[in-house]
């Protein structure tokens, strides 16, 4: 059997949906943020997968490069926002984090 | 061909002054914080002078005779300067600068730990980033300056980081934030994996030339509209507008109400019409979603319109405290302003236009006096507000105002902005929606005249005096004028709007 789109593609899906689940169902701040970089990263595969096996050239590569950056800055941002989290509440449970609620 | 296209790259920086400018004025920022911190006003200065030169050059820049930033392959590039862009860069200036005011006298900003400079560097980039927004037609660059004007935006929610309540609204800002652009930039993968190209012409000409399956197409347009819904705090994305409203700095609030949202809106009209849009059909009103045809478009973004103004208002019948109040409202405000998008043809443009412009005015103005009243008496709380409209005469008085024109009663300039929206849905023969449309704003009257009642028709024993400052009542007035002033005299802001609906290409 040879890998093909297809098979690419649905990788891509099942990291997609298993991202959106883990920002759902987990408590911990840190697992959501796990969950938002495999959001991030099932959508580099599509960009990589669709250039190679479209022929599309270059274009698709560079924009996965461009996200990996993306997300390291972002992943540096939350991470200072989850340790000040931290210091205010001693928790990073979002559950728990629950002050600004009629 | 190496070189044409450099040379297309250099010609291109002469019509990118303004950004370049906003650039100019986060570098400059970083290194004078870095050498005279203890300064109060140097950097403010500094960020109004760039703000005020970037306008400059924005206002001097000739118009441009084609896209910039093509490479030599094809003539399409990265980038446009249209009247349309024009308009949104002109409201997003004065918001920023109206914020930088506000700053000034905040008791939030100016008390929190830390190191201010940050406040200002950030706001720079936080306001190159919506320019970005505005004028891009790539999905790539259009993925960059949002995660640009996000994370600038999700530090400076939590800026006053002391204070529990920020740190929770950045958090849950940042979480909501990046779920919703992952899932934008899925939808552009799709996208791109169904045209090969990234940019939105381009994907336009592949659309219309040939047959793609809708259901991938329909996912990636889905995902994209929620995106860039999560910004202007549409319906089912609206979750953190409220917790974040509430917790960031005043100031923040304000410039996220107004600004982002405003190139949430350019974004989503340039980018939606740009792709979707059938150019060979002679009637643009009946073709304006024609390649998306195996699919009601319209009716769905009507339907959250409607749901947007709707959960908005009744949500915010039942606030205590004003600013979050006014957060619901301005998710209403959004669900008003998306009817025009329903239409999208050059009437519901140009009255989205005349929304935002004089939205402007009046929600800063609605939360200006909310942050001068918050810093005296330390609360947002609405029972607090009791009597006050008679120790502080000017600002209850001010705030009738604003929220009297958030509500769209005449003689203020929301009245006009209503006007002309619902004009609009009824001349499209959107009839339904414009009726919705009216209820919404009966209900809204009910919230807004509370705090009004509060103020006026109560007696309270607190003590209260309030000293205005000749600046901030110098800036009370800049926002109070025009805000009664478009109620009686609103030809020229029709005129620029109606100057301002030409998007490139059309």
């Amino acid at each position: 059997m040879t890998v093909g789109l297809n098979h690419f593609l649905a990788l891509s899906a099942v990291l997609f949906s298993l991202g959106i689940y883990a920002v759902l169902t987990r408590k911990n701040a840190i697992q959501v943020l796990m969950g938002i970089e495999l959001i991030l990263n099932s959508a580099n595969i599509n960009f990589i997968a669709f250039a190679h096996y479209g022929n599309f050239g270059l274009t698709g590569q560079v924009i996965s490069l461009f996200v990996i950056i993306l997300a390291a800055a972002e992943a540096a941002i939350a991470l200072a926002i989850v340790l000040n989290i931290y210091k205010q509440y001693s928790t990073v449970n979002v559950d728990e984090i629950d002050g600004l609620k009629e | 061909m190496e070189n044409n296209s450099i040379q297309n790259i250099l010609e291109s920086l002469n019509y990118f002054t303004p950004e370049l400018a906003l650039m100019l004025t986060f570098f400059v920022l970083l290194l004078v914080d870095l050498f005279f911190r203890k300064s109060k006003y140097l950097l403010p200065a500094i960020s109004l002078v760039g703000f005020i030169v970037s306008g400059y050059l924005l206002v001097y820049t000739p118009d441009v005779k084609g896209f910039l930033f093509s490479t030599g392959m094809t003539n399409i590039g990265l980038y446009v300067i249209d009247p349309f862009s024009f308009f949104f860069k002109i409201l997003i200036l004065l918001a920023m600068i109206y914020t930088i005011l506000f700053s000034l006298s905040s008791k939030e900003i100016n008390e929190a730990g830390g190191n201010r400079g940050e406040y200002y560097v950030l706001l720079s980039s936080f306001a190159l980033g919506m320019f970005l927004l505005t004028s891009t037609i790539d999905l790539l660059l259009m993925y960059l300056s949002f995660e640009l004007v996000s994370l600038s935006s999700y530090i400076l929610a939590g800026f006053t980081r002391n204070v529990k309540r920020s740190a929770e609204a950045s958090l849950k800002y940042i979480i909501f934030g990046a779920v919703a652009s992952g899932a934008m930039l899925y939808g552009i993968s799709i996208l791109y994996g169904l045209t090969g190209t990234t940019n939105l012409y381009l994907i336009n000409f592949y659309l219309s030339n040939q047959n793609i399956e809708s259901l991938p197409l329909v996912i990636a347009g889905l995902l994209i509209i929620g995106g860039i819904g999560f910004k202007i705090s549409m319906a089912p994305f609206h979750f953190w507008t409220p917790d974040v409203y509430e917790g960031a700095p005043i100031t923040i609030t304000a410039v996220l109400s107004v600004a982002s949202k405003a190139a949430g809106f350019a974004l989503l009209i340039r980018s939606l019409k740009i792709m979707f849009i059938d150019y060979t059909a002679t009637n643009l009103q009946s073709s304006a979603w024609a390649i998306l045809s195996q699919f009601k478009w319209n009716e769905l973004i009507a339907g959250l319109a409607v749901l947007t103004m709707t959960l908005g208002n009744l949500a915010a019948l039942w606030q205590s405290n004003l600013k979050r109040m006014l957060a619901y409202s301005s998710i209403a405000h959004a669900g008003y302003m998306l009817t025009g998008f329903v239409i999208l043809d050059n009437q519901g443009i140009m009255a989205i236009l005349i929304y935002f412009f004089i939205y402007l005015f009046m929600n800063l103005g609605a939360f200006f006096v909310v942050m001068l009243i918050a810093d005296k008496l330390g609360s947002e709380e609405m029972e607090d507000y009791t009597g006050l409209g008679y120790k502080a005469p000017f600002l209850g008085v001010s705030l009738t105002i604003f929220l009297i024109s958030l509500t769209g009663i005449p003689p203020t300039a929301g009245f006009v902005a209503k006007l002309y929206l619902f004009g609009a849905l009824i001349k499209a023969k959107w009839i339904w929606l414009a009726v919705i449309g009216v209820l919404n704003s009966v209900i809204s009257l009910y919230y807004y005249l509370k705090v009004v009642k509060n103020m006026f028709l109560r007696e309270s024993e607190i003590e209260y005096s309030h000293n205005l400052g000749h600046g901030n009542l110098l800036i009370t007035l800049s926002l109070l004028i025009p805000t009664l002033l478009f109620g009686i005299y609103f030809k020229p802001i029709i005129e620029f709007a109606e100057q301002s609906v030409r998007i490139f290409g059309f």
